[in-house]
Parts: structure tokens; sequence; C-alpha cells
């Protein structure tokens, strides 16, 4: 990846990630762990990859983003505040009653979110209704969305593989954010979804496994999932739940819990350093 | 009288329909020879997508090509459609106002030899609880075939409901016209004792008991509710008030159904006594369908009776 965008990229994340924070902060409660561990990927694909307009947020040949695991709403929330489809500011009003930011994301009421999500497993059986559409419409948008390692114990996510698979679908690709951890613990502890990656193969989808948190891989995976024809990809990103505040990675505890004073300050601040390293201030 | 199968409508309807909107998907959970879809596949092969035995992942599917601004209906049982799939529909069609047609077949016990695991008498009461959630229970050929056309121009969530028995063919298609949420008054007179208020497969024996009643000299009213929700208010209420009493007739529970919309309102709004004739907070069970429904007293006897009843006769 060009050394220039990867900074940009890398800047914008950071800010997405306090977005997020500052979000679930002042909420007293969301999902913070899976939040920043999908933050460079949503990053990617909303500054670099997909095409979108935030002033004409329903343009109809738009690229589509579903957020299957819609939890991490407030990742997706940063995402589309940072990128100018709303202000960065209403971030603060999440999950706060009157505000259009609801705890799961809502397709009519937040411009730039595709689909209303929250229930995990429909997002990408939506996903594939999206892909459907524009393959048999001959549009050339293409379709991304976003799946837990946890979300995928859902019997329904394994129709809408088959589903993708025998429609052909390559016009869509998954993200599985393989962070390992769910509400409960361990994914390998409360219901092993592995082999993941075994398991996507052969119910025929194109697999690319990477590190979520490496923009140079994310890029060369996007671009051969464009490349491939015939077949839906999914790339499995290794993450780390809570990626970017130190005391939240890989700590199960984060995954739907909001920081209190004190732990937000010591967030904001850690983010604020790495901001600051990367603008080299 | 011709006898037709509402699920027979809905697939010639189908071919209508994508005339008037060429943009129309129609997508099926592997019984497309059953929901009668294969009907419109068979002239439209490029437009009508098997799912597979998929239910929930068919109402997401259709979801998301709703969201990209086309026509949609997903064909599955009753059962299946709005027992199985129902948070999907609640979740994924109903919350976020998408325009996706349900059309749900083999609803009620007339399903007959499948029995009581394919017999759903709970899918109206399932989808009312959906906030924008339209449902129509057609009650014959000409009406299911009106409705499902009328789709081209109505926007939103909508559950359309149709049937495996053959039934009677009473409208008149040349003069039939369809309106969602508009009830149709098949007979009345100024000096009506009661309201039979039907829907679906009961409006016909509903028609047929005001006849005999009349020769009683019990002058019933008949409403034809084929549209559940938004339901008609103002022509039930105006039913409540002129004839004071009023009989619900349908081939649902009588949780939930269109006699509990009917209870809901009244008792609001014009208190007056509600009597339903519906399937009893039961399971069905194997038989011919006419047998069953002779046995579920859902037939012209079962009407009849149900006014006397209500009528203290």
């Amino acid at each position: 990846m060009d050394k220039e965008l990867k900074k940009r990229l890398q800047i914008t994340a950071t800010k997405v990630r306090m977005g997020i924070i500052e979000g679930v902060y002042n909420a007293k409660s969301g999902h913070p762990g899976g939040s920043l561990s999908i933050a460079d990927t949503i990053t990617y694909l909303y500054n670099h990859l997909m095409n979108v307009d935030p002033a004409n947020p329903k343009m109809p040949d738009r690229d589509r983003f579903v957020l299957s695991k819609g939890h991490c709403a407030p990742a997706l929330y940063s995402v589309l505040a940072n990128r100018g489809f709303f202000p960065v500011d209403e971030l603060k009003t999440l999950r706060k009653s009157g505000s259009r930011l609801q705890g799961h994301p809502v397709m009519d009421k937040v411009p730039g979110v595709d689909m209303s999500t929250g229930s995990l497993g429909q997002g990408i059986s939506v996903a594939c209704g999206m892909a459907l559409s524009g393959k048999v419409s001959g549009d050339s948008y293409r379709v991304y969305a976003v799946l837990g390692d946890g979300e995928i114990q859902e019997g329904m996510v394994w129709e809408a593989a088959m589903f993708a698979a025998h429609y052909k679908l390559d016009n869509l690709c998954a993200i599985l954010d393989n962070n390992g951890l769910q509400i409960d613990g361990k994914i390998d502890d409360v219901m092993s979804p592995n082999p993941i990656d075994e398991k996507f193969k052969a119910f025929g989808w194109n697999v690319i496994c990477i590190d979520a948190h490496d923009f140079d891989q994310i890029e060369k995976a996007f671009y051969e999932a464009q490349c491939k024809t015939g077949q839906p990809t999914v790339i499995i990103q290794k993450s780390a739940k809570g990626k970017g505040v130190s005391f939240m990675e890989n700590q199960v505890g984060w995954h739907g819990a909001a920081p209190n004073d004190e732990q937000y300050a010591t967030a904001m601040s850690e983010l604020q350093a790495t901001l600051a390293e990367l603008e080299g201030k | 009288m011709e006898k037709i199968a509402t699920r027979i409508s809905y697939g010639n309807a189908l071919n209508e329909l994508v005339k008037k909107r060429p943009d129309l998907f129609v997508l099926d959970s592997d019984v497309s020879c059953a929901t009668m879809t294969n009907i419109f596949g068979k002239e439209n092969p490029d437009r009508h997508f098997n799912c597979g035995i998929q239910e929930c992942n068919m109402l997401g599917v259709a979801a998301g090509i709703a969201s990209t601004g086309k026509l949609v209906f997903a064909s599955a049982f009753a059962m299946f459609a709005a027992g199985r799939a129902y948070e999907i529909a609640r979740n994924s069609i109903g919350y976020p106002k998408l325009n996706v047609k349900i059309g749900a077949t083999h609803a009620g016990i007339s399903v007959g030899e499948d029995g009581a695991s394919h017999q759903c008498c709970e899918d109206i009461a399932l989808m009312r609880t959906i906030p924008g959630m339209t449902i129509i229970n057609p009650a014959d050929d000409v009406e299911a075939r009106a409705a499902v056309v009328a789709m081209a121009d109505y926007e939103g969530p909508t559950y359309l409901r149709f049937g495996r028995l053959p039934v009677p063919v009473f409208n008149d298609a040349a003069t039939y016209k369809f309106e969602v949420g508009k009830g149709i008054t098949l007979r009345a007179s100024e000096n009506d004792d009661i309201t039979i208020i039907a829907t679906g497969l009961l409006v016909y024996p509903a028609i047929e008991a005001a006849e005999e009643l009349a020769k009683e000299g019990i002058n019933a009213r008949v409403i034809n509710i084929h549209t559940i929700k938004p339901l008609d208010e103002e022509l039930v209420l105006k039913a409540a008030r002129e004839t004071g009493k009023i009989v619900v007739a349908e081939e649902h529970s009588i949780i939930g159904g269109l006699g509990s919309a009917v209870a809901e309102l009244v008792s609001e709004k014009c208190p007056v006594p509600v009597t339903k004739l519906g399937v009893n907070d039961t399971y069905g069970y194997s038989g011919p369908a006419v047998q069953l429904l002779e046995e579920f007293g859902l037939t012209t006897a079962g009407v009849i009776a149900t006014v006397k009843k209500a009528l203290g006769k």
C-alpha cells in the first residue's frame, strides 16, 4: 500500500476508535471490544474502496455495507461520522432517547446505513439479497458484510453461505472478524465454530485469511476478492478485540461494557498519543 | 359454482403483476409446486429464485432485494413464513419498513392430510404484532388475484395469506374492486339483527349462512374483511352501532386473529358483544380438508349456529 494512503488510513482509524470510545462512554453502555477490532477494516472500506457519497447517501449505484454484527454500531457510526455522513459530535448521543444513533443500526434513521441489523445472522442474508439484485439487474455495485466469529454460530449464516455460493454471488464479500471472544467467553469454549476457513471452503466460498490490523494485507485481500469471479469471498481477519486501547485488548469483559471516567481518560489519552505519533507531532 | 384454490390464484396473478412491475423478484423455498409460484417460474425463469428449504434466509434475501428498490415476493407455507421466520419478518422486514411481500400459502386447517405440523392457525396473530405489517387474506380467486396485482403500487411490508383447498369463486371479476384496508359489505339492510364479519375461506359460508338465516327471519349483515391490518375500523364500528352484535368467522385461532382485532376495536370504541368462530386454541389433525372444516365447525352450518348462539336463540 502507498505510504501516504496508509498513514492517512491509520490516522482516520485512530479517530474512528476515539469516536467509538466517546460514544460508548457517553452512552454508559454498548460494545467497544468488537467495534475496536473491526475499526481498521471499515475505515479502509469507507475511506478508500467503497463507492459512497456522504452528500448522496442513497445513491443507487453505491457499494453496500451491512454490519451483520450490528452490536458493533459504534464503529459504523464513527466511520460514517468521520467520513462526513453526519457530525462527529453526534456520536455523543449514542443510545440516548431521541437520538438517531440507536443501540443497533437503523437504515431509515442514519444516513449511510444500508441495512438495519442487530439480530445476529440476518445481515448476511440481506447482503445476499442485495448482491443477487445487483447481479440480476446488471448493476456494478459490490456488497460488503461484516460478521462476528460468534455470530456464525447462528444457523441462518450457513443458509446464507449456501445461497451465496449457489447463486455465484462474486459481487459479495463477507468479512469475518475473528477476535476469538464472545459474551460468555472464548468462542472455542462457548461453541466452537472452528475451523472457520474450512467450513466456508466447504460451502463453496473463496477464503482469504489476513491480519485485521495490517492495511497492506487488508488492501491485498479486498483486491483479490474483487478479482474473484464465480464465487463469493470471505475475508477471515484475525483481530484483537479492543484493539488500540491497551487495557481492553483481548479482554472478554470489554465485549459489552462502557469505560468509567478514569478508564475513558486513559483510553482517550492512549489514542491521542497514537494520533500524535502518526501525525508526527 | 367454480372452485379455485387461492394459491393457484397467487401463481397466476404473479404473471399479471410482472407485466406492471418488470422488476419483480419471486423467491420460493422448495415448495414452488405447492405455493404455485412455479406458474410464474415457468414463464419467468430469470425472475424466479429457489432458496431451497431456507425460509429464514429467504426472508433476509427478500429484505436485501427490497432495499435496492425492487419488488419482491417471498413464498413459503404459512407455518414457516410466519412461524419459523417470524423474527426475520419482524427485524429485517418490518422494522426497516422494507417493501417485501410475503406470499404464505397452506394457511389454516384446510391443509388437510399433512396434519397439525403444517396447519398454521397462528399466522395472522403473529403478523398482527409486527408494527406496519399489512395483512391480506383473500376470500376467492377474484379477490386473491386482485390483491396480488394491487401490490404493484402498494409500498411496505405485507403478508398475503392463501389456501390450499379449492374455494367457490363468488366475486364477479368484471365488477370486483380491491382496495387495501377497505372491507366489503356483501349484504346489508336497515334492520339487521347482527353482523357477520368474515375473512378468507369463511366469507362464502357467511354469505350462505345469511341467506339461510333470512328464511328464519334473522337479518344478518355480511362483511368481507380481506385486509385484517390495517383494519377497516369505520366499517366495523358502523356495523357495531347499527346491528349491536357481531360474529367473526375465520379459519384461524380465536386468539389473535380477526376476531381479536374486531373485539379489541369495538371494546374501546363501541362496546357490543363479539362472538368468535375459529379454531378454539387447539391443534388440527390429519384428514380430508372438507371433513376437517366440518369437524371444526368452519362451515355454513357453523356460522349459522354461532349467529344463533350470539342472538341467544
